[in-house]
């Protein structure tokens, strides 16, 4: 029973990390129709970004900081060269970001070598949160989903409830009227990428610490976004959020029950189960969950 | 006209057999040689990854798969033969691994074409990613991270090859080579491949008049599959070894980059891409260790500022040199070139003094171009970071000169 709690929660908080990263690809590619394939290298910038910085002034100005940096990053990577792939459409941005995290992953092998970097968890959040039963669940975990739940109802307050955001949602569906308003909607654009992948350097904040930071863990993370969205339904954020917290269970279960099927493991089975997932989907609602868009 | 044209791609193809051939007597040596082995099973992958992505305008992310199930294949294949289970000759081992590609091409190519366009590229990395880690999972069939070594001598000799030289096996890579060559460009000729074309410019038109697009996509998909199958059986034959990274996403990435370097407009673009990336690979590996990241570098240059590869840079000058004006860009190109030159020497500074700084083991101390530079100094920082931004805006300057002087040959080409 405590087991099976405990698994519930590691499910929930690693769930809302996948979304955090799904969130922002999802907006990214609603508003641009850019796929941002480097969105995961992002969230590894993150991570040692926060770890460079709580290395120099501590953790908690990393949690601003980092994320801070990122976006600026994201923002000069659409100013200065999405804007120009832009003009050979969507398979020449896909390309570029794909070119990019390239460039990412081997920057952070330059820079911070090809190991794991100790990069830990602050003291102040290094406990335990409560105990059921004899197991004890740590404080980090109930902190994560904190600055996920945080980070997501304020994403939605600035979406639905601010000038900037109503001009996002218009910018979605009619930029050439959002346009001749008078708004610069290329500095939407702008705005809006760096956002996005500054939302993934949140969750590298937060989940470098809780897992590991290494410069293999944006190649490990990609894959499974890129199906979250897949499954989700391509453009919609409900349909991801359900998606995230699906693969979030099945990943957390699968490594901890050990139920043979065929002579093999559960548990050895699972890097592949997300994948299966995906394949049943495609099979079954070729749009995803919630998708719209066919084709 | 049309009798020129025809004895122009004659030609071409004459011409190609020809260098095959004498590849490696122009290039002796035996470094030289396994280069050329990689670059004609490169090659066959990089001509059917333009199958995909070229011509039927599918960006896929996984496509090492059917190569790496298609070497796999072969490898077992070479395995049952060196215990005498079937007589075949090594040569045709590469149909096995061709239709090994083929049968995976239709199993995953079902899921991976019911979608187009973006989505299509993340389903092809998520079958790539699901791919990878089943070879993993299965150690007894595939291997594990070790792989499975084979021997490709074991089958009775043909004709007196025993294919254990390297020789030997360059020009069987080669006959391969030009034999898929020739098959893809046909292809390209056919209903099929003109329909692809139409389906990645417009596939709504493409259904408008009767297509069923998914079809057409899979079925150039499941044809790709199948030279991806064949150079996946040369690199096994040629290697003697198979192992997980056959199908990873190293693998693919890489597949991808050559093609798009080379130039995916142009049939030929992959061939040039091919002979690009595996020198690259072999000139950089060696001197550093950020190859990687030059590599990405170049990649990403490419798609913001040449999307039709070096085969559209090359094919541009053509036209040219053809009405004799190569001569009046030929002084813009040179301050181009020199700009370029000092921009990438600024770049390399920082990265290796970057990367001599992380890295604790060898000290700070570094030779750059016969330079001893110690890269704790502020002074290289400083120097480098000048030679950049100087190399940056020299380019720009030369970029604008280029492209006046262009504009104003152009107008003369026209007005004469």
């Amino acid at each position: 029973m405590d087991f099976l709690l405990v698994q519930v929660l590691n499910s929930i908080s690693y769930g809302l990390l996948l979304f955090m990263l799904a969130s922002g690809l999802t907006i990214v590619f609603s508003l641009m129709g850019v796929l941002n394939f480097a969105h995961a290298s992002f969230y590894m910038l993150g991570a040692y970004f926060a770890y460079q910085i709580s290395r120099w002034i501590g953790f908690w100005p990393a949690l601003v900081l980092a994320p801070l940096a990122v976006g600026a990053l994201g923002m000069a990577v659409e100013r200065f060269a999405l804007r120009r792939a832009h003009k050979y459409g969507h398979v020449a941005e896909l390309l570029f970001t794909f070119g990019l995290a390239y460039l990412i992953e081997e920057a952070t092998h330059l820079i911070w070598g090809r190991s794991a970097v100790p990069y830990r968890v602050p003291p102040d959040l290094d406990g335990p949160l409560f105990s059921i039963m004899g197991t004890q669940y740590p404080m980090y975990r109930g902190f994560m989903m904190l600055v996920a739940v945080a980070m997501l109802v304020s994403i939605g307050l600035v979406l639905k409830k601010t000038r900037i955001g109503l001009v996002i949602q218009a910018a979605l569906t009619h930029p050439e009227t959002v346009e001749a308003l008078g708004h610069d909607v290329p500095r939407v654009f702008m705005l809006v990428f760096g956002g996005g992948v500054a939302l993934a350097g949140l969750a590298g904040v937060i989940g470098g610490n809780a897992f590991v930071t290494d410069p293999g863990m944006a190649a490990a993370l990609g894959p499974i976004v890129f199906v979250i969205v897949v499954v989700g339904g391509m453009g919609s954020l409900g349909g991801a959020f359900i998606a995230s917290l699906m693969i979030g269970f099945i990943q957390t279960f699968a490594v901890s029950l050990d139920w043979g099927l065929f002579g093999y493991n559960i548990s050895q089975v699972a890097p592949v189960l997300p994948y299966l997932v995906m394949v049943l989907m495609l099979i079954v609602r070729p749009k995803g969950l919630m998708g719209t868009r066919e084709g | 006209m049309k009798l020129s044209l025809r004895m122009g791609s004659s030609l071409v193809w004459v011409a190609t057999a020809v260098l095959l051939t004498v590849a490696p007597w122009a290039f002796p040596g035996s470094f030289a040689l396994t280069l050329l082995t990689q670059m004609g099973t490169l090659a066959i992958f990089a001509l059917s990854y333009n199958m995909l992505l070229g011509q039927g305008g599918m960006l896929s992310f996984g496509h090492a798969v059917y190569s790496g199930l298609g070497a796999y294949a072969t490898v077992h294949a070479l395995n049952f033969l060196g215990k005498g289970a079937f007589p075949t000759p090594l040569p045709l081992l590469p149909l096995l691994g061709g239709a090994a590609g083929l049968a995976f091409g239709v199993l995953f190519g079902y899921v991976t074409t019911k979608r187009a366009g973006t989505t299509f590229a993340m389903i092809s990395l998520g079958i790539g990613e699901m791919v990878y880690a089943c070879v993993l999972m299965f150690p007894g069939f595939f291997g594990g991270e070790a792989g499975i070594s084979t021997n490709r001598t074991v089958g009775q000799p043909l004709l007196g090859l025993n294919f254990g030289p390297a020789l030997q096996v360059y020009y069987l890579v080669a006959a391969w080579c030009f034999a898929c060559m020739l098959a893809m460009y046909a292809l390209t000729r056919t209903p099929l491949g003109r329909i692809a074309n139409a389906v990645r410019d417009n596939p709504e038109r493409a259904e408008f008049i009767g297509y069923d697009t998914q079809k057409v996509r899979f079925l150039q998909l499941v044809l790709s599959a199948f030279f991806a199958g064949v150079s996946g059986a040369l690199s096994c034959i040629n290697f003697e070894i198979v192992g997980a990274e056959n199908v990873s996403a190293l693998r693919s990435g890489g597949v991808l980059l050559a093609t798009f370097i080379g130039g995916i407009p142009f049939f030929f673009g992959p061939v040039l891409g091919a002979v690009i990336f595996i020198l690259f690979v072999a000139a950089l590996s060696g001197v550093t260790k950020a190859w990687l990241l030059y590599l990405g570098l170049f990649f990403c240059a490419m798609v913001l500022y040449a999307p039709g590869g070096v085969a559209s840079l090359l094919l541009v000058q053509i036209g040219m040199i053809r009405a004799g004006k190569f001569g009046r860009l030929a002084f813009p190109y040179v301050t181009g070139a020199a700009a370029c030159a000092l921009a990438l020497c600024g770049l390399i500074g920082i990265v290796e003094s970057v990367y001599r700084l992380s890295d604790s083991t060898q000290g700070t101390r570094m030779a750059l171009a016969g330079l001893q530079l110690d890269a704790a100094r502020a002074g290289v920082w400083v120097g480098s970071s000048v030679l950049l931004v100087a190399g940056l805006l020299a380019l720009r300057f030369a970029t604008r000169f280029i492209g006046r002087r262009w504009d104003a040959v152009q107008t003369e080409i026209r007005a004469a």
